[in-house]
């Protein structure tokens, strides 16, 4: 055991400090570190952001040069995010293309689909988003039924997602696509790559229960792309959308240790304002919220010397999803209790605005977090049937 | 970042665990829950000279073998995980530690080669009839005279005292509060004016004793009205220490919650298969492998003696006891009735994990501790 940096890692944290130092200034540094994937305010700003990440290539950083990445270990990479989140730089909005498509990618892609992919995702240039769930395909995702046929030299899709986030923000969708009509189930489905903007494609927005509307139906009509743009063999995109769930569960979220941390901060600080700190109850609670914090950093930490030593990720990580989202729910509570009266009122509530604080998004919108990316009751099913070994429910 | 065991450790675990699956199975535990003593020479005997296990993170100086609390961790570990009876927890951590982080050089070359050995079983006195557990708790008084100490009062809840040959109490110079005037002296167990008393204890494994001292004649250990930092590490270390033995056991009655549940056949299916048992069980893996996540890393931070032990201490402590308790308590519920019976040995974890849950401070304890060192 050793949680030292070595000096090549100590001094590539130098780097990305000073880097930081001299970058996130201005309207920038102002952005702050809110929010998350699924949040699109200061959008524009975020955008322009990413784009000075992407020019000094700390997007895509452990991607293979080749495609415009630095090809760095997975050690510099946690550096890199523990630096970003120690300088409350921005959230990131590259998260579905730079941390779910990308590494899928990199794992089934071919040569030519590497060449014209990662280095737009790598310059900011095109966004992604994840067309997987539909309105009978939540938690049984294998009942997929927006289909795809060939038509000469493209694909033609028809059917229906939801719950994209950031679709309408997209340039691009992956979407698990059932191209065997006489299949059923996780057999038969393939993963296209999709452009989003064309005239066979509809996005409506959602609104959520926080008020925003960052969720996206995506209706698609007869919408096309080409042959080539079939992610693995057609038929066998079941595999490649596991893989991609996998990193959802696993490394995607890494760094929401360290934005937890600050959140921490945040509530700590309101309940020495108000009192509540002193409040024996409350006290034990943010106690014991401050224990889960610790705890998931230091599960963080296993899996990630699992992952240097073993090279993959195994159903540990469905753990890792089931810790964070329970705990970040149960701290949105907290929050709401550590503000007493004064959570009784949001910043604004009218019929077509509602905006909330950072401490009133979190416990509300960390209600989602226990039901995307595989609910906690799939994730269950994962611990028991593929950790433990436990039989499967018969179907 | 390395956060894994190395190879030497995991062969160290190997092969304390195939010792301890052959000395500790549930028919040894079972008898010698019954006795007064709780534990059996010959196998503390051989722990000492054929794995030299109470030894082994005593520095070399002192007749150890010098290696971390990391190795101790995982010691602990598989004890835990058979219900060993013996006086480990008492004699190897924590009146080994008290005497390293109290004792003078001299001292400690007087007292840790007997620990080390195994020859001589120690332990320390602290907790009073009041059941506190910090410096609050200490009123035993402590006399001088002509540069003579004698020690009166009652200890509490001492585990293996009325076996040990050797009790490092704890006690206060008369007129002091608080953290001030904390004093550490040693006490043979069989010194004049000591009365030792077993007590009937809810676990049966691990045996505790009341001590009462009636003018006893004491060494001191250090220096004496300065043992506040000494004692508060030590209860920093003994609470890594019990929090890696729990998950020892978390760890034993999960794999006895899925075994189970496999075999177990109701409405023509395996119980593991409903998802009220599956989820029950994911519950338990998640939790036990988080306190397992929390009793390492402070290991490390107690090998390390850095400044980080005094919070990951707390907050394993915390953690591990829930973590514990509530694994024993689903792995009766998921057995059912079999699970409720003597004959099983569902109850032996049960009552470890509470009595562990309570000794040196429940859950809440930990937590107030906690927020008092992050600045809550």
């Amino acid at each position: 055991m050793d949680f030292a940096d070595t000096p090549a890692e100590a001094a590539f944290r130098a780097d990305v400090r000073s880097w930081l130092a001299e970058h996130l200034v201005g309207e920038y540094a102002a952005l702050g570190p809110g929010g998350g994937p699924a949040d699109e305010s200061g959008w524009d700003v975020r955008h322009e952001w990413e784009r000075v990440l992407g020019h000094d290539r700390w997007v895509g950083m452990s991607w293979p040069e080749a495609y415009g990445g630095r090809g760095l270990d997975l050690a510099r990479q946690i550096i890199f995010n523990e630096e970003y989140a120690r300088a409350k730089a921005p959230a990131r909005l590259s998260f579905f293309g730079e941390g779910l498509f990308a590494p899928t990618l990199i794992q089934f892609g071919t040569e030519e689909q590497k060449q014209r992919f990662l280095p737009k995702i790598q310059r900011v240039e095109e966004l992604w988003c994840q067309g997987f769930s539909e309105p009978n395909a939540g938690s049984d995702l294998a009942n997929i039924q927006t289909r795809a046929a060939l038509d000469g030299d493209e694909w033609v899709i028809t059917g229906q997602k939801v719950w994209t986030t950031l679709a309408h923000r997209a340039d691009w969708c992956f979407v698990v696509c059932r191209t065997d009509p006489e299949s059923s189930s996780h057999h038969g489905l393939s993963y296209l790559l999709v452009p989003m903007h064309q005239p066979g494609i509809e996005v409506r927005p959602l609104r959520q229960l926080t008020g925003s509307s960052e969720f996206n139906e995506v209706f698609f009509d007869g919408a096309r792309t080409a042959r080539e743009n079939v992610l693995g063999p057609v038929g066998e995109g079941w595999k490649v959308a596991m893989a991609t769930l996998g990193f959802e569960r696993g490394t995607a979220f890494m760094s929401s240790q360290l934005a937890f941390e600050s959140e921490y901060a945040q509530v700590l600080e309101a309940a020495h304002k108000n009192g509540n700190s002193q409040q024996p109850f409350l006290r034990d609670e943010l106690a014991q919220r401050y224990v889960g914090l610790q705890v998931m950093k230091f599960n963080g930490m296993r899996m990630l010397t699992n992952l240097v030593h073993k090279g993959v990720l195994g159903p540990e990580a469905s753990i890792g999803k089931l810790f964070w989202t329970t705990w970040h729910k149960a701290f949105g509570e907290t929050a709401m209790r550590v503000l007493g009266a004064d959570a009784l009122t949001v910043q604004h509530a009218s019929a077509d605005a509602y905006e909330l604080d950072e401490l009133h998004h979190i416990f509300m919108s960390s209600r989602a977090e226990t039901i995307y990316a595989g609910a906690s009751e799939i994730q269950r099913n994962i611990i028991g049937e593929r950790v433990l070994g436990l039989p499967r429910e018969p179907r | 970042m390395n956060f894994a065991f190395s190879e030497e450790q995991e062969e160290l675990r190997r092969t304390v665990r195939q010792f301890l699956e052959a000395k500790s199975p549930e028919t040894e535990v079972r008898r010698l829950m019954e006795t007064a003593e709780g534990y059996d020479p010959a196998v503390w005997k051989q722990m000492g000279q054929e794995l030299g296990l109470q030894s082994i993170a005593i520095p070399e100086a002192y007749g150890g073998q010098g290696f971390t609390f990391i190795e101790l961790g995982i010691v602990l570990e598989e004890m835990g995980r058979v219900l060993l009876c013996a006086p480990y927890f008492s004699s190897v951590v924590l009146a080994a530690n008290a005497i390293l982080n109290a004792g003078t050089d001299e001292q400690k070359s007087a007292l840790l080669p007997g620990i080390a050995s195994g020859d001589t079983i120690a332990t320390l006195a602290f907790t009073e009839p009041s059941g506190k557990w910090d410096a609050a708790g200490i009123t035993l008084e402590a006399t001088e005279s002509g540069g003579k100490y004698t020690l009166s009062g009652e200890k509490m809840f001492v585990l293996d005292g009325h076996t040990a040959d050797l009790i490092v109490v704890v006690a206060r110079t008369a007129g002091t509060n608080g953290t001030d005037g904390i004093s550490f002296f040693t006490v043979r167990g069989d010194a004049n004016g000591l009365t030792r008393t077993p007590l009937s204890t809810m676990d049966m494994t691990r045996k505790q004793a009341k001590l009462e001292l009636d003018n006893v004649v004491a060494e001191p250990l250090g220096t004496p009205g300065r043992g506040w930092d000494a004692f508060s590490k030590t209860l920093d270390q003994a609470a890594v220490a019990l929090a890696n033995e729990m998950m020892g056991g978390a760890q034993k009655v999960l794999e006895m919650s899925v075994e189970y549940a496999k075999v177990r056949v109701q409405f023509g299916r395996p119980i593991g298969s409903f998802q009220a048992i599956k989820h029950k069980c994911a519950d338990m893996l998640l939790e036990v492998e988080s306190g397992k996540s929390a009793a390492y890393y402070a290991s490390w931070a107690a090998a390390e003696d850095n400044e980080e032990l005094p919070v990951v201490a707390a907050l394993s402590k915390a953690y591990c006891s829930e973590a514990y308790f509530h694994a024993t308590a689903e792995n009766i519920q998921i057995h059912g009735g079999i699970g409720f019976t003597w004959e099983h040995p569902a109850h032996l974890y049960f009552k470890r994990a509470k009595s562990s849950e309570i000794y040196l401070g429940d859950p809440t304890y930990h937590r107030e501790l906690l927020a008092q060192r992050i600045g809550i």
